[in-house]
């Protein structure tokens, strides 16, 4: 008995080994590999590496990048932070409550865009955003919905206490709408337009009211950056070789934005209607600016009181400064000793300084 | 002696039965301790002291927001959508089941299409249920009845098929009506038959039940477990998929226990799993 349950124990620890090695490893290495999901801002992503921009990169620094979509965009973040991934695109604040909230230590290396009206509220036979009240809210519980409505409550002096949230699949928001129960939504785009242009829904408010809050970033894993600075230059270098060619007004920008509409299921007016509610940092320069502005440590300490408000910022989380993120001039919100989310603009600003 | 004819004592029997369950469990907390190794705060394998935690903050402690102990909330409600929903598919079963099984006109009428109508994924009509159901419980229990009840009211219908020809002849015989054979000779040889298509039919359920929670709701197992996906809180998913196992076991053996306390007689055959 006590044989067989040794053997069983060794044959159980052997069966779950790879589950424990999958951990990313923080050393020099030469294959590194990201992933992605569909939205309009990281498009680009899967256009790197199928224009073969990615390779051009990753070969003169002399490594190999994948680049791989996930069709689910939790998914990809939670594969990202079980440490399947080098890096993986998420918003600010997703990166603060999955990856950090989970203590891998994660730094924004491309701050690619803000949305800018790409996430928004919709009222079903009601046109002011005060009418929400009493109201039952379809929305995706714990997203960047959730985030906005909070700060669009604000706004009008309500609370998520005058309304009643529904925990509601994306998957199936737009059959909901189409339900005589559902009389207001929040949801991201390319919903929010199919959502908006139905006769009797309204628009009441979006990010462009809380612009720069909704940030969608490349975030990578930080150790493996730091080891492997040649990483961070392949990416960036690539991203804003794209970005410069996607912003042109030629024929070559044209068939880039063409393709990653295709990619989104959608055409080149649907897709270009969609970078119109996204504001996209086509040059490092803007990025850098953006990262080192004075309003994102008020965004993130907004982002993390709203995280631990709703318990979701890490176990047991004491108050909302138990995850440090720090800022480019050395500054840091929350703990300084857990700083676990990092707002790097390092490499960035080297593409800026055409020093990649 | 050969191996098919040596019987474990009851000790042994326990103890192998318990094998494989403690090989589990080892083997999770091995793959947890090497994963934390790496990060103190890794979210994809807790620590079992960790998810011991968070299964009794769900149970016992009062949520900051709402004041409710989710734990039992989320349970009490997922509950009474799975039994309102195998309650409804029950019903039906016994209904039609004994209705195309005993009248072959029905049977004609009806099996064919049940047949097929069973085939269909219910996951992929979505969208019509919530135009017909609405968003609310009703879609729920409505996922769950047409989930199971097609393939309960196929099992009840050759339960009574299977009832010997002689003993239908014999009730005709002594002048018994239709309906008096339903009520005295179908009804009492087909209901463990249903109870065990209501066993059958539990596997599924949760499955549906999870399913429909997932997709809008405000509380449930199911609910829960897909909001705190979000965040990769495996320390509450986890001890959520103990729990809801825990309780489809107990419900299994429940009905078990029913089946052999009220038909002895059928039970009589040597026993199954």
């Amino acid at each position: 008995m006590l044989k067989s349950f040794a053997k069983a124990s060794l044959l159980a620890a052997a069966l779950s080994l790879p589950l424990s090695v999958g951990a990313v490893q923080a050393e020099e290495k030469k294959d590194f590999k990201v992933c992605w999901s569909i939205y309009v801002g990281w498009m680009p992503w899967g256009y790197l590496q199928d224009s073969g921009i990615m390779k051009k990169w990753a070969d003169k620094y002399d490594i190999n990048v994948e680049i791989v979509q996930i069709n689910d965009y939790v998914e990809s973040i939670n594969q990202y932070t079980a440490g399947e991934y080098d890096g993986c695109s998420m918003t600010n604040m997703d990166a603060l409550s999955i990856p950090a909230g989970g203590g891998v230590d994660t730094t924004a290396l491309i701050v690619g865009d803000y949305s800018n009206g790409n996430d928004g509220i919709i009222l079903k036979d009601k046109t002011e955003l005060a009418d929400i009240k009493g109201q039952s809210v379809n929305l995706v519980e714990l997203s960047v919905s959730h985030y906005l409505l909070a700060r669009a409550l604000d706004t009008v002096g309500l609370s998520e206490k005058d309304l009643t949230v529904i925990n509601t699949s994306d998957a199936d928001m737009i059959a909901a709408y189409a339900t005589a129960d559902v009389t207001s939504v929040v949801t991201w785009n390319p919903l929010l337009s199919e959502i908006e242009a139905q006769p009797n829904a309204t628009k009441v408010f979006d990010s462009a009211g809380i612009p720069g809050e909704i940030i969608d970033i490349m975030m990578v894993n930080t150790e493996t950056l730091a080891d492997n600075p040649a990483f961070g230059k392949a990416l960036v270098g690539a991203w804003y070789e794209l970005m410069a060619i996607m912003s042109s007004d030629g024929d070559e920008g044209a068939s880039a934005r063409t393709a990653m509409a295709e990619a989104s299921g959608t055409d080149l007016p649907g897709y270009d209607a969609q970078l119109a509610t996204t504001k996209m940092f086509y040059t490092p320069a803007e990025a850098v600016a953006f990262t080192k502005a004075p309003e994102l440590p008020s965004t993130m300490k907004f982002v993390a009181e709203f995280l631990f408000d709703k318990g979701i910022l890490g176990e047991g989380a004491p108050s909302p400064e138990f995850v440090g993120v720090s800022f480019p001039d050395g500054s840091v919100y929350g703990d300084t000793n857990n700083v676990k989310l990092r707002f790097d603009p390092s490499f960035m600003q080297m593409a800026a300084d055409g020093a990649l | 002696m050969r191996i098919i004819n040596r019987k474990p004592s009851r000790l042994t029997a326990l103890a192998l039965g318990l094998l494989p369950f403690v090989a589990t469990i080892v083997g999770y907390a091995i793959a947890s301790h090497y994963r934390r190794l790496d990060n103190p705060a890794d979210k994809l394998l807790p620590s079992l002291e960790s998810m011991g935690q968070a299964f009794w903050r769900m149970a016992a402690i009062p949520d900051r927001r709402s004041g409710d102990l989710l734990l039992w909330v989320d349970t009490f409600d997922s509950l009474w959508r799975l039994g309102t929903g195998m309650a409804v598919s029950t019903l039906l079963a016994l209904t039609f089941g004994i209705a195309i099984g005993f009248i072959p006109h029905v049977r004609s009428a009806l099996a064919p299409y049940l047949a097929t109508f069973s085939l269909i994924p219910p996951i992929t009509i979505l969208p019509i249920l919530f135009i017909t159901f609405g968003l609310g419980e009703l879609a729920k229990i409505a996922l769950i009845v047409i989930g199971t009840a097609p393939v309960m009211i196929r099992s009840t219908a050759q339960a009574v098929l299977d009832i010997p020809r002689e003993m239908i002849i014999k009730a005709e015989t002594l002048g018994a009506s239709v309906w008096q054979m339903t009520v005295r000779l179908v009804i009492p040889q087909v209901l463990p038959k249903l109870i065990t298509a209501l066993r059958m039919g539990l596997v599924p359920a949760w499955i549906f039940l999870i399913s429909a929670e997932a997709i809008a709701s405000t509380t449930g197992l199911g609910y829960r477990i897909f909001l705190v996906r979000r965040y990769l809180a495996m320390d509450v998913i986890l001890p959520y998929v103990v729990w809801i196992t825990l309780l489809a076991f107990l419900l299994d053996r429940a009905l078990l226990l029913i089946s052999r306390r009220s038909f002895r007689w059928h039970h009589l055959g040597g026993d199954a799993l």
